[in-house]
Protein backbone atom coordinates (compact mmCIF):
# COMPACT_ATOMS: atom_id res chain seq x y z
CA UNK A 1 0.00 0.00 0.00
CA UNK A 2 1.29 3.23 -1.22
CA UNK A 3 1.59 6.22 0.69
CA UNK A 4 -0.50 9.47 0.28
CA UNK A 5 2.15 11.85 -0.69
CA UNK A 6 2.19 15.24 1.20
CA UNK A 7 4.16 17.33 -1.43
CA UNK A 8 2.29 16.65 -4.36
CA UNK A 9 2.27 20.90 -4.75
CA UNK A 10 5.89 20.90 -4.78
CA UNK A 11 5.81 18.33 -7.61
CA UNK A 12 3.08 19.25 -9.53
CA UNK A 13 5.20 23.09 -9.33
CA UNK A 14 8.58 21.26 -10.54
CA UNK A 15 6.98 19.39 -13.15
CA UNK A 16 4.92 22.96 -14.36
CA UNK A 17 8.51 24.38 -14.23
CA UNK A 18 10.38 22.23 -16.20
CA UNK A 19 8.17 21.93 -18.99
CA UNK A 20 8.79 25.64 -19.23
CA UNK A 21 12.28 25.13 -19.73
CA UNK A 22 11.55 22.07 -21.83
CA UNK A 23 10.26 24.25 -24.75
CA UNK A 24 12.00 27.85 -26.21
CA UNK A 25 8.83 29.31 -24.43
CA UNK A 26 10.46 29.91 -20.95
CA UNK A 27 14.18 31.37 -23.03
CA UNK A 28 12.25 33.58 -25.76
CA UNK A 29 9.80 35.20 -22.73
CA UNK A 30 12.75 35.86 -20.37
CA UNK A 31 14.85 37.02 -23.76
CA UNK A 32 11.55 39.18 -24.95
CA UNK A 33 10.95 40.66 -21.10
CA UNK A 34 14.54 41.75 -20.76
CA UNK A 35 14.88 43.32 -24.19
CA UNK A 36 11.36 44.75 -23.74
CA UNK A 37 12.92 46.10 -20.38
CA UNK A 38 15.46 47.72 -21.54
CA UNK A 39 14.06 49.92 -24.13
CA UNK A 40 11.38 51.08 -21.78
CA UNK A 41 13.79 52.05 -18.83
CA UNK A 42 15.95 53.80 -21.35
CA UNK A 43 14.90 54.88 -24.12
CA UNK A 44 11.02 55.68 -23.71
CA UNK A 45 11.79 56.23 -19.73
CA UNK A 46 14.58 58.45 -20.07
CA UNK A 47 17.00 56.96 -17.74
CA UNK A 48 20.16 58.82 -18.32
CA UNK A 49 17.98 62.43 -18.57
CA UNK A 50 16.33 62.15 -16.09
CA UNK A 51 19.82 62.46 -14.08
CA UNK A 52 18.26 60.74 -10.72
CA UNK A 53 19.78 57.50 -9.83
CA UNK A 54 16.06 55.42 -9.24
CA UNK A 55 14.70 52.85 -11.09
CA UNK A 56 11.51 54.77 -11.10
CA UNK A 57 11.21 54.81 -14.83
CA UNK A 58 11.93 50.49 -15.10
CA UNK A 59 9.18 50.00 -12.43
CA UNK A 60 6.97 52.51 -13.74
CA UNK A 61 6.32 50.54 -17.09
CA UNK A 62 5.60 46.96 -15.53
CA UNK A 63 1.72 47.46 -15.48
CA UNK A 64 1.82 47.87 -18.82
CA UNK A 65 4.23 45.30 -19.74
CA UNK A 66 2.85 42.78 -17.58
CA UNK A 67 -0.28 43.33 -19.67
CA UNK A 68 0.73 41.67 -22.46
CA UNK A 69 3.79 39.34 -21.17
CA UNK A 70 2.36 37.50 -18.33
CA UNK A 71 -1.11 36.64 -20.01
CA UNK A 72 1.36 34.80 -22.85
CA UNK A 73 2.55 32.59 -19.97
CA UNK A 74 -0.94 31.99 -18.38
CA UNK A 75 -2.74 31.34 -21.16
CA UNK A 76 -1.47 27.30 -21.47
CA UNK A 77 -1.89 26.94 -17.68
CA UNK A 78 -5.31 25.25 -18.10
CA UNK A 79 -6.38 25.42 -21.89
CA UNK A 80 -3.60 22.97 -22.89
CA UNK A 81 -4.39 20.60 -19.88
CA UNK A 82 -7.82 20.29 -21.35
CA UNK A 83 -7.07 20.43 -25.44
CA UNK A 84 -4.70 17.47 -24.58
CA UNK A 85 -7.06 15.50 -22.18
CA UNK A 86 -3.85 15.56 -19.32
CA UNK A 87 -6.53 17.14 -17.02
CA UNK A 88 -8.53 14.17 -16.86
CA UNK A 89 -4.87 12.43 -15.99
CA UNK A 90 -3.89 14.90 -13.75
CA UNK A 91 -7.27 15.32 -11.81
CA UNK A 92 -7.31 11.32 -11.04
CA UNK A 93 -4.28 11.38 -9.72
CA UNK A 94 -4.31 11.01 -5.75
CA UNK A 95 -3.58 14.96 -6.43
CA UNK A 96 -5.94 17.64 -4.64
CA UNK A 97 -7.69 20.31 -6.92
CA UNK A 98 -6.14 23.12 -5.03
CA UNK A 99 -2.75 21.26 -4.93
CA UNK A 100 -2.87 21.40 -8.61
CA UNK A 101 -3.99 25.21 -9.32
CA UNK A 102 -1.67 26.33 -6.99
CA UNK A 103 1.52 24.21 -7.95
CA UNK A 104 0.85 25.58 -11.64
CA UNK A 105 0.11 28.91 -10.31
CA UNK A 106 3.05 29.28 -8.57
CA UNK A 107 5.41 27.80 -10.98
CA UNK A 108 4.49 30.70 -13.57
CA UNK A 109 5.03 32.85 -11.05
CA UNK A 110 8.35 31.97 -10.31
CA UNK A 111 9.00 31.99 -13.83
CA UNK A 112 8.36 35.92 -14.06
CA UNK A 113 9.89 36.09 -10.53
CA UNK A 114 13.51 34.43 -12.60
CA UNK A 115 12.81 37.34 -15.45
CA UNK A 116 12.44 40.09 -13.16
CA UNK A 117 15.50 38.83 -11.22
CA UNK A 118 17.59 38.86 -14.66
CA UNK A 119 16.89 42.27 -15.24
CA UNK A 120 19.50 42.92 -12.27
CA UNK A 121 21.81 44.37 -14.88
CA UNK A 122 19.94 47.92 -14.80
CA UNK A 123 19.96 48.07 -11.16
CA UNK A 124 23.70 47.82 -11.15
CA UNK A 125 23.75 50.14 -13.74
CA UNK A 126 21.71 52.78 -11.41
CA UNK A 127 24.50 51.74 -8.54
CA UNK A 128 27.70 52.35 -11.18
CA UNK A 129 25.72 56.04 -11.93
CA UNK A 130 24.79 57.10 -8.96
CA UNK A 131 24.18 56.22 -5.13
CA UNK A 132 20.54 54.74 -5.27
CA UNK A 133 18.31 53.96 -2.30
CA UNK A 134 18.92 50.11 -2.61
CA UNK A 135 15.92 49.49 0.16
CA UNK A 136 13.56 50.78 -2.25
CA UNK A 137 14.43 48.72 -4.81
CA UNK A 138 14.48 45.84 -3.27
CA UNK A 139 11.26 46.72 -2.01
CA UNK A 140 9.96 47.94 -5.80
CA UNK A 141 11.06 44.21 -7.13
CA UNK A 142 8.98 42.96 -4.60
CA UNK A 143 5.95 44.85 -5.28
CA UNK A 144 6.53 44.18 -9.09
CA UNK A 145 6.27 40.73 -8.31
CA UNK A 146 3.27 40.56 -6.50
CA UNK A 147 1.37 42.88 -9.17
CA UNK A 148 2.74 40.19 -11.69
CA UNK A 149 1.45 37.54 -9.70
CA UNK A 150 -2.11 39.14 -10.13
CA UNK A 151 -2.09 39.02 -13.35
CA UNK A 152 -1.18 35.46 -13.49
CA UNK A 153 -4.08 34.67 -11.26
CA UNK A 154 -6.43 36.21 -13.68
CA UNK A 155 -4.65 34.45 -16.47
CA UNK A 156 -5.22 30.95 -14.34
CA UNK A 157 -8.99 31.50 -14.38
CA UNK A 158 -9.14 32.90 -18.10
CA UNK A 159 -6.98 29.60 -19.17
CA UNK A 160 -9.35 27.30 -17.01
CA UNK A 161 -12.45 28.95 -18.79
CA UNK A 162 -11.54 28.15 -22.55
CA UNK A 163 -9.36 24.74 -24.08
CA UNK A 164 -8.25 27.76 -26.50
CA UNK A 165 -5.20 29.31 -25.26
CA UNK A 166 -5.41 32.47 -27.69
CA UNK A 167 -8.78 32.45 -26.31
CA UNK A 168 -7.51 32.66 -23.25
CA UNK A 169 -5.01 35.17 -23.69
CA UNK A 170 -7.23 37.98 -25.44
CA UNK A 171 -9.84 37.43 -22.17
CA UNK A 172 -6.47 37.49 -20.06
CA UNK A 173 -5.06 40.84 -21.29
CA UNK A 174 -8.74 42.18 -21.48
CA UNK A 175 -9.66 41.90 -17.74
CA UNK A 176 -5.79 42.77 -16.53
CA UNK A 177 -6.43 46.15 -18.79
CA UNK A 178 -9.50 46.78 -16.90
CA UNK A 179 -7.90 46.45 -13.66
CA UNK A 180 -4.91 48.13 -14.60
CA UNK A 181 -7.13 51.00 -15.20
CA UNK A 182 -9.33 51.37 -13.04
CA UNK A 183 -6.70 53.37 -10.66
CA UNK A 184 -5.65 55.33 -13.52
CA UNK A 185 -6.71 59.63 -14.33
CA UNK A 186 -8.12 58.65 -17.78
CA UNK A 187 -10.60 56.05 -16.04
CA UNK A 188 -11.35 58.23 -12.57
CA UNK A 189 -11.30 61.37 -14.26
CA UNK A 190 -14.01 60.20 -16.78
CA UNK A 191 -16.71 59.71 -13.46
CA UNK A 192 -19.22 62.79 -13.37
CA UNK A 193 -18.62 65.45 -10.48
CA UNK A 194 -21.74 64.09 -8.50
CA UNK A 195 -20.56 60.91 -7.89
CA UNK A 196 -19.92 60.41 -4.36
CA UNK A 197 -15.80 60.30 -3.54
CA UNK A 198 -16.22 57.04 -1.61
CA UNK A 199 -17.72 55.24 -4.78
CA UNK A 200 -14.85 57.03 -6.70
CA UNK A 201 -12.22 55.81 -4.40
CA UNK A 202 -13.31 52.74 -3.44
CA UNK A 203 -13.25 52.05 -7.21
CA UNK A 204 -9.24 53.16 -7.61
CA UNK A 205 -8.62 51.09 -4.45
CA UNK A 206 -9.68 47.89 -6.43
CA UNK A 207 -7.24 48.82 -9.45
CA UNK A 208 -3.47 48.10 -9.95
CA UNK A 209 -1.95 51.43 -10.52
CA UNK A 210 -3.26 52.66 -7.29
CA UNK A 211 -1.51 49.72 -5.58
CA UNK A 212 1.85 49.75 -7.27
CA UNK A 213 1.97 53.16 -7.34
CA UNK A 214 3.38 54.10 -4.10
CA UNK A 215 5.02 50.46 -4.25
CA UNK A 216 7.44 51.55 -7.29
CA UNK A 217 8.29 54.74 -5.66
CA UNK A 218 9.08 52.35 -2.53
CA UNK A 219 6.73 52.34 -0.12
CA UNK A 220 6.43 48.97 0.51
CA UNK A 221 3.09 49.06 2.40
CA UNK A 222 1.59 46.16 4.07
CA UNK A 223 -2.26 47.12 2.18
CA UNK A 224 -0.98 46.88 -1.01
CA UNK A 225 0.72 43.60 -0.86
CA UNK A 226 -2.46 42.31 1.21
CA UNK A 227 -4.42 43.63 -1.47
CA UNK A 228 -2.27 41.99 -4.04
CA UNK A 229 -2.52 38.61 -2.13
CA UNK A 230 -6.33 38.65 -1.49
CA UNK A 231 -6.75 39.25 -5.08
CA UNK A 232 -4.51 36.19 -6.17
CA UNK A 233 -6.21 33.90 -3.66
CA UNK A 234 -9.81 35.28 -5.08
CA UNK A 235 -8.87 34.53 -8.62
CA UNK A 236 -7.23 31.08 -8.02
CA UNK A 237 -10.30 30.33 -6.02
CA UNK A 238 -12.17 31.28 -9.03
CA UNK A 239 -9.76 29.60 -10.90
CA UNK A 240 -10.56 26.13 -9.17
CA UNK A 241 -14.18 26.91 -9.42
CA UNK A 242 -14.11 26.85 -12.63
CA UNK A 243 -12.27 23.55 -13.31
CA UNK A 244 -14.51 21.99 -11.66
CA UNK A 245 -17.80 23.10 -13.28
CA UNK A 246 -15.69 22.92 -16.74
CA UNK A 247 -14.12 19.53 -17.03
CA UNK A 248 -17.30 17.83 -17.86
CA UNK A 249 -17.31 19.35 -21.18
CA UNK B 1 -14.16 -4.36 -4.52
CA UNK B 2 -16.03 -1.43 -7.05
CA UNK B 3 -19.36 -0.91 -5.81
CA UNK B 4 -21.81 1.53 -7.72
CA UNK B 5 -25.20 1.97 -6.99
CA UNK B 6 -27.96 3.85 -8.83
CA UNK B 7 -25.66 5.89 -10.99
CA UNK B 8 -26.86 8.69 -12.31
CA UNK B 9 -24.55 11.71 -14.57
CA UNK B 10 -26.40 13.97 -16.45
CA UNK B 11 -25.09 16.84 -19.00
CA UNK B 12 -27.43 19.59 -19.22
CA UNK B 13 -30.42 17.68 -20.38
CA UNK B 14 -28.52 14.77 -21.43
CA UNK B 15 -28.69 12.05 -19.49
CA UNK B 16 -25.14 9.87 -20.12
CA UNK B 17 -25.30 7.42 -17.33
CA UNK B 18 -28.87 6.70 -16.19
CA UNK B 19 -29.07 4.65 -12.22
CA UNK B 20 -26.51 2.23 -13.22
CA UNK B 21 -25.79 -0.12 -10.46
CA UNK B 22 -23.16 -2.90 -10.68
CA UNK B 23 -20.19 -4.60 -8.16
CA UNK B 24 -16.60 -6.01 -9.68
CA UNK B 25 -14.54 -8.00 -7.57
CA UNK B 26 -11.53 -9.07 -7.11
CA UNK B 27 -10.22 -11.31 -10.29
CA UNK B 28 -12.90 -10.08 -12.67
CA UNK B 29 -11.83 -8.84 -15.71
CA UNK B 30 -15.14 -7.03 -16.57
CA UNK B 31 -15.55 -6.00 -20.07
CA UNK B 32 -17.30 -2.56 -21.12
CA UNK B 33 -19.21 -2.80 -24.16
CA UNK B 34 -21.70 -0.96 -25.74
CA UNK B 35 -22.18 1.55 -28.72
CA UNK B 36 -20.53 4.79 -29.07
CA UNK B 37 -22.23 7.47 -27.12
CA UNK B 38 -23.79 4.58 -24.38
CA UNK B 39 -22.24 6.52 -21.08
CA UNK B 40 -18.92 3.61 -21.55
CA UNK B 41 -16.60 6.44 -20.74
CA UNK B 42 -18.94 8.52 -18.61
CA UNK B 43 -18.75 5.80 -16.20
CA UNK B 44 -15.06 5.41 -16.27
CA UNK B 45 -15.17 9.20 -15.81
CA UNK B 46 -17.30 9.10 -12.68
CA UNK B 47 -15.72 5.75 -11.38
CA UNK B 48 -12.39 7.33 -11.28
CA UNK B 49 -13.32 10.72 -9.62
CA UNK B 50 -12.67 12.79 -12.48
CA UNK B 51 -16.32 13.45 -13.05
CA UNK B 52 -18.91 13.92 -9.69
CA UNK B 53 -22.06 11.53 -10.22
CA UNK B 54 -25.18 13.58 -10.31
CA UNK B 55 -26.83 10.46 -8.35
CA UNK B 56 -26.11 7.87 -6.52
CA UNK B 57 -22.30 6.73 -5.21
CA UNK B 58 -19.39 4.98 -6.26
CA UNK B 59 -16.98 3.23 -3.78
CA UNK B 60 -13.58 1.77 -4.39
CA UNK B 61 -12.44 -0.78 -1.71
CA UNK B 62 -14.89 0.94 0.78
CA UNK B 63 -13.69 4.56 0.21
CA UNK B 64 -16.19 6.54 -1.56
CA UNK B 65 -15.19 8.36 -4.52
CA UNK B 66 -16.80 11.75 -3.34
CA UNK B 67 -16.20 11.71 -0.03
CA UNK B 68 -12.88 10.26 0.32
CA UNK B 69 -11.30 10.94 -3.26
CA UNK B 70 -7.40 11.07 -2.39
CA UNK B 71 -8.02 7.22 -0.85
CA UNK B 72 -10.00 5.92 -3.43
CA UNK B 73 -7.61 7.53 -6.43
CA UNK B 74 -4.65 5.65 -4.64
CA UNK B 75 -6.02 2.40 -5.18
CA UNK B 76 -7.14 2.79 -9.09
CA UNK B 77 -4.60 2.98 -12.09
CA UNK B 78 -6.72 4.52 -15.21
CA UNK B 79 -5.99 5.05 -18.59
CA UNK B 80 -7.98 7.93 -19.96
CA UNK B 81 -9.45 7.55 -23.03
CA UNK B 82 -6.60 8.57 -25.82
CA UNK B 83 -4.00 7.61 -23.49
CA UNK B 84 -3.29 11.54 -22.65
CA UNK B 85 0.21 12.34 -21.64
CA UNK B 86 2.56 15.35 -21.28
CA UNK B 87 3.75 15.72 -24.39
CA UNK B 88 6.27 17.99 -23.63
CA UNK B 89 8.41 15.39 -21.24
CA UNK B 90 10.67 12.25 -22.26
CA UNK B 91 8.72 8.93 -21.14
CA UNK B 92 11.27 8.84 -18.40
CA UNK B 93 10.58 11.99 -16.74
CA UNK B 94 6.86 11.59 -17.05
CA UNK B 95 7.51 7.95 -15.60
CA UNK B 96 9.17 9.89 -13.01
CA UNK B 97 6.69 12.63 -12.31
CA UNK B 98 3.97 9.73 -11.91
CA UNK B 99 6.18 7.82 -9.68
CA UNK B 100 6.70 10.84 -7.60
CA UNK B 101 2.97 11.62 -6.89
CA UNK B 102 2.04 8.43 -6.38
CA UNK B 103 4.50 8.88 -3.66
CA UNK B 104 7.46 6.25 -4.62
CA UNK B 105 10.61 8.17 -3.94
CA UNK B 106 14.43 6.77 -4.89
CA UNK B 107 15.53 3.17 -5.48
CA UNK B 108 11.87 1.66 -4.97
CA UNK B 109 10.92 4.88 -8.10
CA UNK B 110 13.70 3.56 -10.36
CA UNK B 111 12.62 0.12 -10.01
CA UNK B 112 9.48 0.64 -10.78
CA UNK B 113 9.90 2.83 -13.30
CA UNK B 114 12.10 -0.02 -14.91
CA UNK B 115 9.42 -2.19 -14.06
CA UNK B 116 6.53 -1.09 -16.15
CA UNK B 117 9.00 0.33 -18.82
CA UNK B 118 10.04 -3.72 -19.32
CA UNK B 119 6.32 -4.75 -18.80
CA UNK B 120 5.14 -2.61 -22.17
CA UNK B 121 8.52 -2.50 -23.80
CA UNK B 122 9.08 1.44 -23.67
CA UNK B 123 13.23 1.20 -23.41
CA UNK B 124 14.17 2.25 -26.30
CA UNK B 125 12.04 5.53 -26.35
CA UNK B 126 12.95 6.26 -22.37
CA UNK B 127 14.77 9.48 -23.58
CA UNK B 128 12.29 10.74 -26.28
CA UNK B 129 10.10 13.20 -25.75
CA UNK B 130 5.83 11.93 -25.90
CA UNK B 131 5.10 14.13 -28.26
CA UNK B 132 7.12 12.50 -30.53
CA UNK B 133 6.08 9.17 -30.24
CA UNK B 134 3.93 6.87 -32.69
CA UNK B 135 0.40 6.36 -31.82
CA UNK B 136 1.31 3.05 -30.35
CA UNK B 137 4.37 3.98 -28.12
CA UNK B 138 2.10 6.37 -26.51
CA UNK B 139 -0.70 4.21 -25.83
CA UNK B 140 2.16 1.99 -23.72
CA UNK B 141 3.34 4.95 -21.89
CA UNK B 142 -0.50 5.63 -20.81
CA UNK B 143 -0.31 2.12 -20.15
CA UNK B 144 2.73 2.33 -17.89
CA UNK B 145 1.29 5.21 -16.07
CA UNK B 146 -1.28 3.32 -15.04
CA UNK B 147 -0.08 0.38 -13.81
CA UNK B 148 3.23 2.26 -12.05
CA UNK B 149 1.82 1.54 -8.42
CA UNK B 150 0.87 -1.72 -9.01
CA UNK B 151 -3.09 -0.66 -8.43
CA UNK B 152 -5.54 -3.11 -6.94
CA UNK B 153 -8.03 -1.42 -9.70
CA UNK B 154 -7.37 -1.06 -13.14
CA UNK B 155 -9.67 1.48 -15.35
CA UNK B 156 -8.79 1.38 -18.98
CA UNK B 157 -10.58 3.05 -21.50
CA UNK B 158 -10.02 1.25 -24.82
CA UNK B 159 -6.40 0.40 -24.06
CA UNK B 160 -6.13 -1.29 -27.50
CA UNK B 161 -7.14 1.63 -29.44
CA UNK B 162 -4.92 2.55 -32.12
CA UNK B 163 -2.39 -0.42 -31.78
CA UNK B 164 -1.69 -2.89 -34.47
CA UNK B 165 -2.32 -6.84 -34.23
CA UNK B 166 0.91 -7.38 -32.50
CA UNK B 167 0.53 -5.03 -29.72
CA UNK B 168 -2.88 -5.34 -29.25
CA UNK B 169 -2.21 -9.30 -28.32
CA UNK B 170 0.67 -7.60 -26.34
CA UNK B 171 -1.73 -5.77 -24.36
CA UNK B 172 -4.36 -8.44 -23.64
CA UNK B 173 -1.48 -10.78 -22.41
CA UNK B 174 -0.15 -7.94 -20.15
CA UNK B 175 -3.75 -7.24 -19.02
CA UNK B 176 -4.07 -11.10 -18.30
CA UNK B 177 -1.21 -11.36 -16.53
CA UNK B 178 -2.12 -8.08 -14.85
CA UNK B 179 -5.77 -9.39 -13.94
CA UNK B 180 -4.99 -12.11 -11.08
CA UNK B 181 -5.48 -10.33 -7.74
CA UNK B 182 -7.18 -7.10 -9.16
CA UNK B 183 -10.54 -5.50 -10.53
CA UNK B 184 -10.08 -4.73 -14.07
CA UNK B 185 -12.49 -2.62 -15.89
CA UNK B 186 -11.83 -2.47 -20.07
CA UNK B 187 -13.86 -0.44 -22.06
CA UNK B 188 -13.61 -1.34 -25.93
CA UNK B 189 -15.56 -2.00 -29.11
CA UNK B 190 -13.80 -4.53 -30.26
CA UNK B 191 -15.57 -7.65 -29.27
CA UNK B 192 -13.19 -10.13 -29.98
CA UNK B 193 -11.26 -8.58 -27.18
CA UNK B 194 -13.90 -9.52 -24.78
CA UNK B 195 -13.70 -13.37 -25.25
CA UNK B 196 -10.07 -12.57 -25.42
CA UNK B 197 -9.44 -11.28 -21.80
CA UNK B 198 -13.13 -10.85 -20.06
CA UNK B 199 -14.40 -13.17 -17.63
CA UNK B 200 -17.54 -10.80 -17.99
CA UNK B 201 -18.81 -8.70 -19.60
CA UNK B 202 -21.55 -5.63 -19.70
CA UNK B 203 -23.41 -4.31 -22.27
CA UNK B 204 -24.44 -0.83 -21.50
CA UNK B 205 -26.85 1.25 -24.09
CA UNK B 206 -28.58 4.71 -23.25
CA UNK B 207 -26.86 4.35 -19.92
CA UNK B 208 -28.82 1.44 -18.89
CA UNK B 209 -27.47 -1.98 -18.59
CA UNK B 210 -28.81 -4.35 -21.58
CA UNK B 211 -26.55 -7.50 -20.57
CA UNK B 212 -24.85 -8.80 -18.13
CA UNK B 213 -22.75 -12.10 -17.84
CA UNK B 214 -19.40 -14.14 -18.76
CA UNK B 215 -18.81 -13.91 -22.09
CA UNK B 216 -19.68 -17.55 -22.88
CA UNK B 217 -23.29 -16.95 -21.28
CA UNK B 218 -23.79 -13.99 -23.39
CA UNK B 219 -22.81 -16.18 -26.23
CA UNK B 220 -25.44 -18.29 -25.57
CA UNK B 221 -28.14 -15.67 -25.84
CA UNK B 222 -27.38 -15.38 -29.51
CA UNK B 223 -29.84 -16.68 -31.75
CA UNK B 224 -27.53 -18.46 -33.68
CA UNK B 225 -25.96 -20.09 -30.56
CA UNK B 226 -25.75 -24.12 -31.49
CA UNK B 227 -26.38 -23.39 -34.89
CA UNK B 228 -25.47 -25.32 -37.74
CA UNK B 229 -23.91 -24.08 -41.01
CA UNK B 230 -25.09 -26.00 -44.10
CA UNK B 231 -23.61 -25.34 -47.66
CA UNK B 232 -24.85 -27.68 -50.50
CA UNK B 233 -23.46 -28.83 -53.72
CA UNK B 234 -27.28 -29.34 -55.32
CA UNK B 235 -30.78 -27.98 -55.18
CA UNK B 236 -32.66 -28.95 -52.35
CA UNK B 237 -35.11 -27.16 -50.22
CA UNK B 238 -33.62 -27.48 -47.38
CA UNK B 239 -36.62 -25.31 -45.48
CA UNK B 240 -39.11 -27.72 -46.34
CA UNK B 241 -36.47 -30.89 -45.19
CA UNK B 242 -36.94 -29.55 -41.85
CA UNK B 243 -40.15 -29.13 -41.41
CA UNK B 244 -41.31 -30.87 -38.18
CA UNK B 245 -38.05 -31.12 -36.44
CA UNK B 246 -38.78 -30.41 -33.38
CA UNK B 247 -35.24 -29.32 -32.34
CA UNK B 248 -35.03 -27.30 -35.06
CA UNK B 249 -36.25 -23.12 -34.51
CA UNK B 250 -35.92 -22.08 -38.17
CA UNK B 251 -33.91 -21.99 -41.11
CA UNK B 252 -32.21 -18.75 -42.98
CA UNK B 253 -30.40 -18.88 -46.58
CA UNK B 254 -27.60 -16.76 -46.88
CA UNK B 255 -28.65 -13.51 -48.87
CA UNK B 256 -25.37 -13.50 -50.74
CA UNK B 257 -24.33 -17.73 -50.99
CA UNK B 258 -27.65 -19.28 -52.08
CA UNK B 259 -26.44 -22.67 -51.23
CA UNK B 260 -25.23 -21.51 -47.58
CA UNK B 261 -28.32 -22.04 -44.86
CA UNK B 262 -28.06 -21.52 -41.11
CA UNK B 263 -30.14 -23.55 -39.51
CA UNK B 264 -31.05 -22.35 -35.99
CA UNK B 265 -31.39 -24.37 -32.55
CA UNK B 266 -33.99 -24.35 -30.65
CA UNK B 267 -32.05 -24.34 -27.25
CA UNK B 268 -29.94 -27.83 -27.45
CA UNK B 269 -26.92 -28.84 -29.59
CA UNK B 270 -28.41 -29.95 -33.19
CA UNK B 271 -25.55 -30.81 -34.73
CA UNK B 272 -25.75 -34.47 -34.49
CA UNK B 273 -29.30 -34.71 -35.12
CA UNK B 274 -29.15 -32.58 -38.54
CA UNK B 275 -25.40 -35.26 -39.06
CA UNK B 276 -28.22 -37.62 -38.73
CA UNK B 277 -30.82 -36.17 -41.02
CA UNK B 278 -28.11 -35.71 -43.69
CA UNK B 279 -26.87 -38.88 -43.81
CA UNK B 280 -30.50 -40.58 -43.89
CA UNK B 281 -31.82 -38.36 -46.40
CA UNK B 282 -28.64 -38.16 -48.52
CA UNK B 283 -28.06 -34.37 -49.11
CA UNK B 284 -25.87 -33.15 -50.85
CA UNK B 285 -23.18 -31.31 -48.47
CA UNK B 286 -20.41 -29.73 -49.27
CA UNK B 287 -19.48 -28.25 -45.95
CA UNK B 288 -21.19 -28.24 -42.39
CA UNK B 289 -20.25 -26.60 -39.45
CA UNK B 290 -21.51 -26.02 -35.99
CA UNK B 291 -21.61 -22.01 -35.75
CA UNK B 292 -20.85 -20.80 -31.75
CA UNK B 293 -22.73 -18.29 -30.62
CA UNK B 294 -21.33 -14.47 -31.41
CA UNK B 295 -20.88 -11.88 -28.85
CA UNK B 296 -21.60 -9.74 -32.04
CA UNK B 297 -25.17 -10.86 -32.57
CA UNK B 298 -26.07 -10.46 -29.22
CA UNK B 299 -24.61 -7.06 -28.88
CA UNK B 300 -26.81 -6.14 -32.04
CA UNK B 301 -29.93 -7.56 -30.46
CA UNK B 302 -29.55 -5.84 -27.27
CA UNK B 303 -28.52 -2.78 -28.55
CA UNK B 304 -30.97 -2.63 -31.59
CA UNK B 305 -33.77 -0.08 -30.17
CA UNK B 306 -31.17 2.56 -29.85
CA UNK B 307 -29.83 1.57 -33.54
CA UNK B 308 -33.26 1.88 -35.16
CA UNK B 309 -34.55 4.57 -32.95
CA UNK B 310 -31.34 6.65 -34.30
CA UNK B 311 -31.91 5.56 -37.85
CA UNK B 312 -35.45 6.86 -37.98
Amino acid sequence: MQKLSLNNLGIIFRRELMGYFATPLAYVFIVIFLITNGIFTFELGGFYARGQADLLPFFGFHPWLYLFMVPAIAMALWADERKTGTIELLLTLPVRLADAVLGKFLAAWALTGIALLLTFPIWITANYLGDPDNGVIVASYIGSWFMAGAYLAIGSCMSACTRNPVIAFILTVSICFLFVIMGSPILLNAFPDWTPQAIVDAFAALGFLTHFDSISKGVLDIRDVLYFSVFIAAWLLASAIVIEIKKAN
Amino acid sequence: MIEIRNLTRKFDQVVAVNDLSFEVREGEVLGFLGPNGAGKSTTMKVITGFLAPSAGSVTIDGFDIGSKPLEAKALIGYLPEGAPCYGDMTTLQFLRFIARIRGFRGEEAERRIAGVMGDVALESVAHQTIETLSKGFKRRVGLAQAILHDPKVLILDEPTDGLDPNQKNHVRELIRNLAKDKIVVVSTHILEEVTAVCTRAIIIDEGRIVADGTPAELEARSRYHHAVEVRLAGELDLANELEGVAEIAGVEQDRLDQASFTILSAGKPIFARISELAQQRQWPVEEFHVRRGQLEDVFRTVTEDAGTREAA
